[in-house]
């Protein structure tokens, strides 16, 4: 009698509603496994917390001393919103090898002759990469008010900063994610990490103003979108005349977005074509 | 629409594979009936692991068909998918977790709620001896605990089939019997089961009939008892010590069979297929080899195992396919026939 209710069980068309509330609590369950992984690996919690902190420490006394920067804040005010959205970036190096690892290994393919729902690798990745996110960024904030840094535009301002890093982070973990999913091998991922996410990061706004490079390489710095986040987010924490907030919140938000509608899709894409 | 009446819970008819120009299937069809155990044997890329995607839904075929349970697995993968499981070499387990954390997860994404994905966790480690072990990372296991704990996770929704690719591939003897027990008692209770191997005594040890797969084609199927009786029954084997005296030992045994001997170079072991005369040709091969004067080893009457099965009917030994020396369908490039 079970094995008839059983079948009539299988037979059973989900409906609409069914798969999307199915869609939602799989991706949960995944979103949860991840982050029990990452706590239980204590090399993954020195990777995304101890790595940022030192990050912070050696900006802060080693070079700190040498940079000028504008604004009533000194350095660290000038540097916290960098280190903040440089942190949020590297936190995607994870991302990439965590995926690169589930393809190589055949556990997306464990997933995938099960009944979950096919959206949940990815969405549950990605979720619970930006609550991973979410903590080390106030881990940062909270190491940067012990070393000086102090917000300077009142709560909203705090806020934003925080959800801009929190959607620049969302961001280049969808490239992260296609990057992984497109070369399956946790080292070579890694390798290629470092080859675009150092350049895009350091040359940028995030640790010195941009002013004091050379000409050809300002022309970039200035235009490329860390930079663009980056000011728009010192706009946000420290206000003042020499961090003006448009048209950088703008051009941020438009960035994002259109590398979220092209990478979100390849990643799915690459997702698909695993095994 | 599905007949959930049939007799068969997996029915198999003329699958085709390729990737690129490699052809991993070309043309398999077999039934499995409800509540049995089907054992696809062959060496590595013959195409059984091949056969197992496609039956599972993870890949397309080219052509052909497959129902489980009376779902088509292109146009209702669906409805596969809730009823099959899918074990093998242990890659759904996340080795930082706990083996009830593992087994809870698997469960939830197979959309049971939570106190019967928490009841039928603890039965699960219970049944297969993981209980003591529950709460520790899977990571800490043996190689036996983690296959049976990956066992346990792809049986967690009761599926009325499971897919077993190669369960006890790199155990040590201890895990592999372990692991034939509990596929035992599953089947026992009515599982359909379909268990790829490289190992033949694997299957003849739980398989109620065999596929014997090669380069992408069944080349050879029945029970295990037909299989062996394929091979012409009795076996008269030994070693010729000296490589000298090979083909004279060859000779010495001449007509004592309708077959030809198989002989090994390498190895300088004669094989004679005597068919019932097991005894008889024995007592005749020893007499013959010493007046002869042929020194011989490891002389023995032996009943055909699936290892002969296979020697028989492709040419080549199952467990290395690569190296062993054509022998009676003369030289077909044994390297060749990988799936990706």
């Amino acid at each position: 009698m079970t094995q008839l209710v059983k079948q009539a069980n299988i037979r059973l068309q989900p409906n609409a509603f069914q798969l999307f509330r199915w869609a939602i609590s799989d991706a949960l369950v995944m979103t949860r496994r991840n982050l029990l992984v990452w706590m239980r690996v204590p090399a993954y919690i020195v990777f995304t917390v101890v790595q940022p902190v030192i990050f912070v420490l050696l900006f802060r006394y080693v070079f700190g001393g040498a940079i000028r920067a504008p604004g009533s804040g000194g350095y660290v005010s000038y540097l916290m919103p960098g280190i903040i959205a440089q942190t949020a970036a590297f936190a995607t190096f994870a991302t990439a090898i965590a995926l690169a690892t589930e393809a190589k290994t055949g556990v997306i393919d464990r997933f995938r002759a099960m009944p979950m729902s096919r959206s949940a690798v990815l969405a549950g990745r990605l979720l619970a990469d930006a609550i991973r996110m979410l903590i080390v960024v106030l881990v940062i904030v909270a190491v940067g008010y012990a070393v000086g840094f102090r917000f300077q535009n009142g709560v909203l301002g705090a806020i934003g900063m925080v959800l801009l890093a929190e959607a620049f982070g969302v961001t280049v973990c969808s490239v992260s994610a296609f990057v992984g999913l497109a070369i399956k091998d946790e080292e070579s991922v890694q390798a290629f990490g470092l080859i675009w996410l150092f350049p895009l990061t350091f040359v940028s706004s995030a640790f010195v103003p941009i002013a004091t490079m050379p000409d050809w390489l300002q022309a970039f710095a200035n235009n490329q979108p860390v930079t663009l986040v980056i000011n728009a987010m010192r706009a946000m924490a420290l206000g003042g005349p020499q961090f003006p907030l448009f048209p950088a919140l703008w051009e941020s938000i438009a960035w994002l977005g259109g590398v979220l509608l092209v990478f979100t899709p390849l990643a799915v894409w690459s997702y698909r074509r695993v095994g | 629409m599905p007949d959930a009446q049939s007799e068969f819970a997996i029915e198999v008819a003329d699958l085709h594979k390729s990737f690129g120009k490699v052809q991993a299937l070309r043309g398999v069809s077999f039934d499995v009936r409800r509540g049995s155990v089907l054992g696809m044997l062959g060496p590595n890329g013959a195409g059984k692991t091949t056969a197992v995607r496609v039956l599972t839904t993870l890949l397309h075929p080219d052509s052909g068909r497959v129902v489980i349970e009376g779902y088509d697995v292109v146009r209702e993968a669906g409805a596969v998918r809730r009823c099959i499981g899918l074990a093998g070499q242990a890659t759904a387990i996340q080795p930082e977790l706990t083996g009830r954390e593992n087994l809870v997860i698997m469960g939830r994404l197979n959309h049971m709620d939570r106190a019967s994905v928490r009841k039928r966790s603890t039965d699960l480690l219970e049944r297969f001896e993981i209980a003591d072990a529950a709460d520790r990372p899977a990571k800490t296991y043996s190689g036996g605990m983690q296959r049976r704990l990956d066992l346990a996770a792809s049986l967690i929704a009761e599926p009325s089939v499971l897919f077993l690719d190669e369960p006890t591939t790199g155990l040590d003897p201890h895990g592999r019997l372990g692991m034939w027990e509990i596929i035992r008692e599953l089947v026992g209770r009515g599982t359909t089961l379909l268990l790829t191997t490289q190992y033949l005594d694997e299957a003849d040890e739980l398989a109620d009939s065999v596929v014997v797969v090669d380069r992408g084609e069944i080349i050879a199927s029945g029970t295990p008892d037909q299989l062996k009786d394929q091979v012409g029954g009795d076996l008269v084997e030994f070693t010729v010590p000296d490589r000298t005296r090979l083909d004279d030992a060859v000779s010495a045994i001449a007509g004592l069979s309708e077959t030809p001997p198989n002989v090994e170079p390498e190895t300088r072991r004669v094989r004679v297929a005597v068919g019932s005369r097991g005894s008889q040709a024995l007592v005749e091969t020893v007499r013959r080899l010493d007046a002869a004067h042929i020194e011989t080893t490891d002389l023995a009457l032996h009943r055909p195992s699936l290892d002969d099965v296979f020697l028989a009917v492709t040419g080549h030994a199952a467990e290395s396919s690569s190296n062993s020396a054509p022998k009676k369908r003369g030289s077909r490039n044994t390297a060749t026939g990988g799936t990706p």
